[in-house]
């Protein structure tokens, strides 16, 4: 493999993990507020807003619903509004963003779910404020679902940027397609793949170790 | 200690009613028309069946659940009425301890009972050597750092207790808070909310299906039954001289006298024509429960007496006896006269032939 394709795969796997940085970044950002409130918002709950609830739950689902292919180029001129261009790596980045938060946001939710009806007892019981509750309960005892749900999220995007070669994302999986299929050179298809795998495998393990550290519950099978 | 204000606070239950909404329209009543008071520094132990409604009144003092019809005071405030920082006021005049502990699972033991106090917004450089010493009065200094998973079920409690106990309440409420424990553990949880009775003065109302829970902490006990209060007094007077069906089935699952079945399928509700047994529940009470009464009774009157079964316990301080005789039916009355004039309580099960 000549050393112009080497460097070609470098810069690619960078374009890979800027997008994706930038894309759970801002999506963690966005969502996790957003899973939050979708998972203390219906009736009777903490922040109580069904028909609030009932709208972002229709907008998340409707949003999840589109092919990430399509909302790539459904988007275009949303996607030059907000980066100043519709191609490239840097416009990449909003599909993948858009596309991340109702995951995010899902995946918080689900994690907030899981947190035991009763320490939100006690917590109102000490006098404590909705936010409160939130802040220092609910996201606290969340936390090991909610990195492991981000780790899931980080997995994904990385399989998401692939597609964005489609409005000049670049990035491994753009590459993979130009080099590897366009022009016939399958040993770079190969590579791109074996990085892709190292990648994802890398991004699991630390989303892992990373839950492990912050769960205190006891481990699985011991009871409690 | 840094000793933040203690004091008992009093509950008033003013004609208190809660109704479900039921999914399908209509409405469940879970409690109807309850007026109970409790006096500062009293221990009242709720005592009835899942469902009867007693974990809905008892959340009701810290206004998790809200009447629909009625009053419940704390000290005089009206919780059902109070709304956002007025109810976080009072709730944080009101500690709550949990059958489940519902301790956080991602703070220590120190973390945990410092919870209520950021909540408070009680600034660090105070939390710290308040929870200190909180956790020195529930006897867990050795295991401050350790989280809820390292810990026993009694271990877990104490940290409850210790937090309930953090922002300084009026009132202690328990839910089951020994329902998940075995017997010793409860014992020293039981021994534990004693000593805070009486060396903080807070008023404790603990709901619970266990009688032996009442019998060994509770000054008062109220008995609920359908969503009422059905009997309710001194401890040791409604362990006396129960008057409900409630109460004495509860009753008799503590005292541990029940009759032995052999004698139990062979009894019947009108005396034989000609001799057989009348069988008697005695009931001592007071200074009474160490007399030896049924020796008297032979001694003095001749009649000879069978015991079947019997417990002497205490309550409170005070001793506190239940024996199941039989003796002749013949002078049945003349026993049972006997001792109600030496202040006895006496209740007729039944006969044998």
């Amino acid at each position: 493999m000549s050393a112009n394709l080497i460097n070609l795969l470098i810069e690619a796997t960078g374009q890979t993990l800027y997008m994706v940085a930038i894309a759970t970044l801002i999506g963690t950002a966005l969502g996790l507020p957003l899973g939050v409130f979708l998972a203390t918002s219906q009736r009777g709950e903490l922040l109580s807003a069904p028909w609030v609830n009932k709208v972002l739950g229709l907008v998340v689902n409707a949003t999840r619903s589109i092919p990430f292919i399509i909302l790539v180029v459904a988007i275009i001129p949303f996607t030059r509004l907000l980066a100043g261009t519709s191609i490239g790596t840097t416009a990449a980045i909003v599909p993948l963003t858009i596309a991340a938060v109702p995951f995010i946001a899902r995946l918080v939710e689900n994690a907030i779910r899981e947190v035991d009806e009763g320490l939100i007892e006690a917590a109102r019981a000490m006098g404590a404020t909705p936010l409160q509750i939130i802040r220092k309960v609910l996201i606290a005892e969340a936390l090991p679902a909610i990195t492991l749900g981000l780790t899931l999220a980080v997995v994904s995007l990385i399989g998401y940027s692939a597609m964005v070669g489609a409005v000049g994302g670049e990035g491994l999986g753009d590459l993979g397609i130009r080099y590897g299929y366009q022009r016939f050179m399958p040993e770079v298809m190969a590579v791109v793949v074996v990085i892709l795998i190292v990648l994802v495998q890398l991004v699991q393990s630390v989303g892992e170790r990373i839950a492990a550290r912050v769960d205190k519950r006891a481990p699985k099978g011991r009871g409690q | 200690m840094t000793q933040t204000q203690h004091q008992g606070a009093s509950i008033a239950f003013k004609a208190v009613g809660k109704a479900f909404q039921k999914p399908g329209g209509g409405t469940v009543s879970a409690l109807e028309n309850v007026t109970l008071n409790v006096a500062p520094g009293d221990i009242t132990g709720i005592i009835g069946r899942s469902g009867a409604g007693k974990s809905t009144l008892l959340r009701m003092v810290n206004g998790l659940e809200r009447p629909t019809s009625g009053r419940v005071l704390v000290d005089g405030r009206d919780v059902g009425a109070a709304t956002g920082a007025a109810l976080r006021g009072i709730r944080r005049e009101v500690g709550m301890i949990f059958q489940h502990f519902n301790l956080l699972s991602s703070r220590t033991v120190a973390g945990n009972i410092a919870l209520p106090l950021e909540v408070a917004g009680v600034p660090t450089a105070q939390i710290k050597p308040r929870v200190a010493d909180l956790i020195a009065r529930v006897g867990l200094s050795a295991q401050a750092d350790r989280y809820p998973a390292e810990l026993s079920g009694g271990q877990k409690q104490r940290v409850g207790i210790a937090r309930a106990l953090a922002t300084g309440p009026k009132v202690l409420l328990s839910d089951e808070a020994t329902s998940a424990l075995d017997p010793e553990t409860t014992q020293t949880v039981l021994a534990l909310l004693k000593d805070i009775n009486r060396d903080l003065g807070l008023t404790i109302v603990l709901i619970t299906h266990e009688m032996a829970v009442v019998r060994d902490i509770a000054s008062h006990v109220a008995v609920i039954d359908g969503g009422q209060i059905v009997e309710h007094g001194r401890t040791y007077d409604i362990f006396a001289a129960p008057q409900h069906p409630t109460t004495r089935s509860f009753l008799s699952g503590v005292t541990g006298v029940t009759l032995p079945a052999f004698i139990r399928h062979r009894l019947s509700d009108a005396p034989p024509a000609t001799g057989g047994d009348e069988v008697i529940r005695v009931t001592f009470a007071g200074e009474h429960a160490t007399d030896p009464m049924l020796a008297l009774l032979t001694t003095e009157l001749g009649i000879a007496v069978n015991i079947l079964a019997g417990a002497v316990e205490e309550i409170g301080a005070q001793p506190f006896g239940n024996l199941l005789i039989s003796l002749p039916a013949a002078r049945g009355a003349e026993a049972r006269a006997y001792l109600e004039r030496h202040n006895l309580l006496t209740e007729v099960l039944g006969y044998v032939s």
